[in-house]
């Protein structure tokens, strides 16, 4: 991995670590304040394992107060602070600083309130995605943004990271699905925004703060939107023999007027590494293979897919499947939502990366990744959440060959940029973090860029907070890493991403 | 008055006025001028001439135009190809000037008010996807893209919905957009029986047949000081009976609006009920009239939006009575309430409720005689203080319709 640049190491931080750990002791619980290092080590990185960092201490707050007294603290003794969610993060976001505070949301993790007459669940940021559906399914009911790692990532992180899932076409991503949240400010002020209502009066502060990385506060409480689950969930598996066709298929699926829930689609090196992994009973001679989910009523949906059907026949389709039973369509998903553990059967090591394309720019884009890849001499899969535009190439490679490790970096970069160059942007659902954060200046110039750093400085004077995080530390476009998987060793192996 | 024809012009005019440290109003068509307070700017900063869309891609469900777009060009162009703005822009002309003047997507961007299909679709914020325009000291900024997942770094395309010009002068708008569904009816259920109306509500938003409106109409107060137009605004030929009634619209095939309003019917015990049920002539256009506003065409009086939690309808409705004249959208949601002139205490009475149940109102049409004694919108101490901060980080100099909200900001 290159060098990952950081903000320089505050020295007086860190020879004042015993009395930044008594301080922190008095504000909460002894036993919640780690600093041995073995206490340290399960800290030092998120999702992103390629890069670590022990942290200076680790403080674990029971509630909103002690998050507002320990970041009032930190702010008045000029510490930086890494808030840190459930630690699923793919770019980097809560890698730590050797001289910064790693501040866990790990304790605030019950539901609060469940509120079926607005329908909304109030919760701590701790708690996962997937149990506040599954603490409102019995009356069917469900939060809609789905996340890929939804069985372990917070709602918290949800929030800070804007995560979305393959049904944000028709859903959206966390801010279209939050009506409230609860924020420390870096100088410890305690600031709810929203609440139970539709919108908010005034600057929409929800909607900058979310996806906002945890630069510019600490969520300590949630207020989401649940939704009642749809009466019928079918699906569509559909092979084309081109690349062209299959991109045709998505727009005139979307030109007809038809949102579908969710909309996948898949590359021959995928397939295959899929089918082979989970025996998923793909058609292995296809060139791109497609999901088209539907919900909504039974009619609806029926109907809907019929004319998906017809939709594909038109675009050549050399096979088509309509599930008929909830059984068929977990079988049409098993091979997509094994596409992480299937590249990691062919080679030792895989980058996934993440950004964003029109939908229509898809043909292009996979012709010009093919010849990326053929320039690098590296394998590259695809996988596009269609629906939304969100492509996920990923990168198989031996990281143990120098070599090969420096093209796979440089190849990343090259995809993102072209991402960019096509109408898109450097992030899908992964963030940007540390990751990306030196190709920002390929989407912004230096006025967007500054604009933003001016929002960070008005509410963290002193950049304290997660710093040297999604915005380029020497303001130059240099070429770092991507999700780096070794040997299979990923930070969390057992989930499904996809 | 300047009126720039290039986004490179407003840039020159807003670093100008920055260096100068003089104030400027910004308008579009002046359609929405009446909602905020009064500013008395030297020069004013009209952004009409950026007009025009700049890029429209059907099949990509999104559409990009100049801010000074009139909203009707926007809405015929998508119309054209089977589309819309799910959020269902709602039409200030009518209580204004009594007839139709939906103005620039700037200044519709600015206010975030979104129409019925608000609970199902979202509102105005959760449509834009990007924008460009001039922040206060003159430099040209951008954020946002054409995609869903669009945001990278801070989501500055939500913070500038809704504020009221205050932050950047907007020259660039790119919207999502979705497909219209093929038939629409709308059934009407004869009732004042307010906990029934609650009920209603309730069921419906917890209802799988997707419904995307539902709205509670009730007649007028017996009180001179209010407009007596209900009946006739809403005088259908299926609308079988006179006084109240709650309306909620079903979207989509013929076929499936059937099977789903058979269902609901079961749903909501409706067999007992009268109702009638519109078609979708009817259907359209009772829901262009509700976004109209057209039950406050011309008021003179005051006019309040109030936004509560869904399950204080019945607690609002119980407390406006026949006090006032008002109906109920987003089922139970949002509240539009007149206040006649001189009346203006009451204001603050039902302010004060308001926020007891955890919502909030802004004052959007003022009366004659309103004294400014009450503000026109609704805000807390620790929220004012970040949104001056970030008032501050776009526009140091309060260059952009200093005080359209908040005197503050």
């Amino acid at each position: 991995m290159s060098d990952l640049i950081l903000p320089k190491i505050d020295k007086n931080t860190v020879q004042k670590k015993d009395f930044i750990v008594s301080k922190l002791r008095k504000i909460t619980s002894a036993d919640n304040v780690l600093s041995h290092v073995q206490e340290l080590r399960p800290y030092e990185t998120d999702a992103l394992a390629a890069y670590k960092q022990t942290p200076l201490t680790v403080v674990l707050p029971e509630n909103t107060e002690e998050v507002s007294k320990i970041l009032k603290f930190c702010n008045e003794e000029n510490i930086k602070v890494i808030p840190r969610g459930a630690g699923t993060g793919l770019s980097g976001g809560a890698l730590p600083l050797q001289d910064a505070i790693m501040l866990g949301l790990g304790k605030f993790n019950k539901i609060i309130e469940i509120d079926f007459n607005n329908k909304c669940v109030v919760t701590q940021p701790g708690v996962t995605n997937l149990s506040i559906t599954h603490a409102v399914q019995h009356k069917g009911f469900y939060y809609a943004p789905d996340p890929s790692s939804q069985l372990a990532c917070s709602i918290g992180g949800n929030v800070a990271e804007n995560s979305g899932g393959v049904h944000s076409l028709k859903y959206g991503t966390t801010t279209n699905n939050i009506l409230g949240i609860e924020m420390v400010m870096m100088d410890g002020t305690i600031c709810r925004i929203g609440g139970k209502t539709l919108d908010q009066e005034g600057y929409d502060l929800m909607g900058l703060f979310c996806g906002s990385e945890g630069l510019l506060g600490v969520i300590t409480e949630v207020t989401v939107k649940i939704l009642k689950t749809p009466q019928t969930v079918r699906a569509a598996l559909i092979g084309f023999s081109t690349i062209e066709d299959g991109g045709k298929c998505v727009s005139d699926i979307i030109s007809n007027g038809i949102v579908p829930a969710g909309m996948e689609i898949m590359d021959k090196s995928l397939i295959i590494a899929t089918d082979n992994f989970a025996k998923a009973g793909y058609p292995r001679d296809a060139e791109v293979l497609m999901i088209v989910e539907l919900d909504g009523t039974k009619s609806d949906v029926d109907n809907l897919l019929k004319q998906v059907a017809d939709i594909a026949k038109k675009n050549n389709s050399t096979s088509l499947k309509l599930s008929n039973t909830e059984k068929e369509r977990q079988s049409f998903w098993s091979g997509r939502k094994a596409a992480f553990p299937a590249c990691g059967e062919m080679a030792p090591d895989y980058y996934c990366m993440d950004g964003s394309i029109p939908r229509g720019k898809l043909a292009v884009a996979l012709k010009e990744i093919k010849k990326l890849s053929k320039k690098y001499d590296l394998k590259v899969v695809n996988a596009f959440h269609a629906g939304d535009g969100n492509l996920h190439p990923i990168i198989v490679f031996d990281g143990g060959n120098k070599d090969q490790f420096q093209r796979t970096e440089q190849l990343g970069a090259e995809i993102l940029k072209l991402c960019v160059k096509l109408g898109g942007v450097l992030t899908g659902e992964h963030g940007v973090g540390i990751e990306k954060r030196e190709l920002m200046c390929e989407m912004f110039n230096d006025k967007d860029i500054q604009q933003q750093l001016n929002i960070k400085k008005s509410l963290d004077q002193k950049n304290l907070l997660n710093p040297g995080k999604v915005y380029p530390i020497l303001r130059k476009c240099a070429e770092e890493g991507r999700v780096h998987v070794h040997r299979g060793e990923e930070k969390f192996p057992d989930l499904p991403r996809f | 008055m300047f009126r720039p024809g290039n986004e490179k012009n407003v840039s020159e005019i807003v670093r100008d006025n920055y260096k100068k440290n003089l104030p400027l109003e910004i308008i579009g068509s002046n359609s929405k001028k009446f909602i905020g307070y009064n500013l008395q700017t030297a020069k004013t900063l009209d952004i009409s001439n950026l007009s025009g869309i700049v890029e429209y891609l059907p099949e990509e469900l999104y559409i990009k135009v100049k801010a000074g777009t009139l909203l009707s060009l926007i809405e015929e162009t998508l119309d054209k190809k089977n589309q819309q703005l799910a959020f269902e822009p709602i039409d200030f002309g009518f209580i204004q000037g009594g007839k139709s003047d939906k103005g620039t997507i700037g200044g519709y961007v600015s206010c975030n008010f979104a129409g019925s299909r608000r609970f199902k679709s979202g509102s105005v914020r959760d449509h834009i996807l990007g924008f460009r325009g001039i922040n206060g000291k003159g430099d040209i900024i951008k954020s946002g893209g054409v995609v869903v997942k669009n945001v990278t770094g801070y989501d500055l395309s939500k913070v500038i919905t809704g504020s009221f010009g205050t932050l950047v002068a907007l020259t660039e708008i790119t919207l999502k957009v979705s497909p219209k569904k093929n038939s629409q009816s709308t059934v009407a259920i004869h009732t004042e029986d307010i906990k029934q109306v609650s009920n209603f509500f309730d069921k419906i938003l917890s209802s799988s047949n997707e419904i995307s409106g539902s709205i509670y109409i009730p007649d007028e107060p017996k009180n001179k000081k209010f407009q007596i137009n209900k009946n006739k605004i809403f005088q259908f030929n299926d609308l079988k009976y006179q006084g109240s009634f709650l309306a909620f619209r079903l979207e989509g095939d013929k076929k499936s609006i059937e099977e789903r309003k058979k269902d609901l019917f079961k749903e909501l015990q409706l067999n007992k009920q009268k109702t009638s049920i519109l078609d979708v002539y009817q259907s359209v256009l009772f829901w262009q009239k509700v976004n109209n506003l057209e039950l406050f065409n011309n008021t003179k009086n005051n006019l309040l939006r109030i936004v509560v939690p869904f399950s204080n309808n019945e607690k609002l409705m119980k407390y406006i009575k026949n006090k006032y004249k008002y109906y109920v959208d987003w089922s139970g949601s949002l509240f539009w309430i007149e206040v006649a002139d001189k009346d203006e205490m009451k204001i603050k009475e039902i302010k004060k409720f308001v926020l007891e149940m955890n919502g909030y109102l802004t004052v959007i049409k003022r009366s004659e005689n309103f004294s400014f004694n009450e503000s026109l919108f609704t805000i807390n101490k620790n929220r004012l203080l970040i949104s001056k901060k970030i008032k501050e980080s776009f526009d140091p100099k309060r260059i952009f319709n200093p005080g359209k909200m908040y005197r503050e900001i």
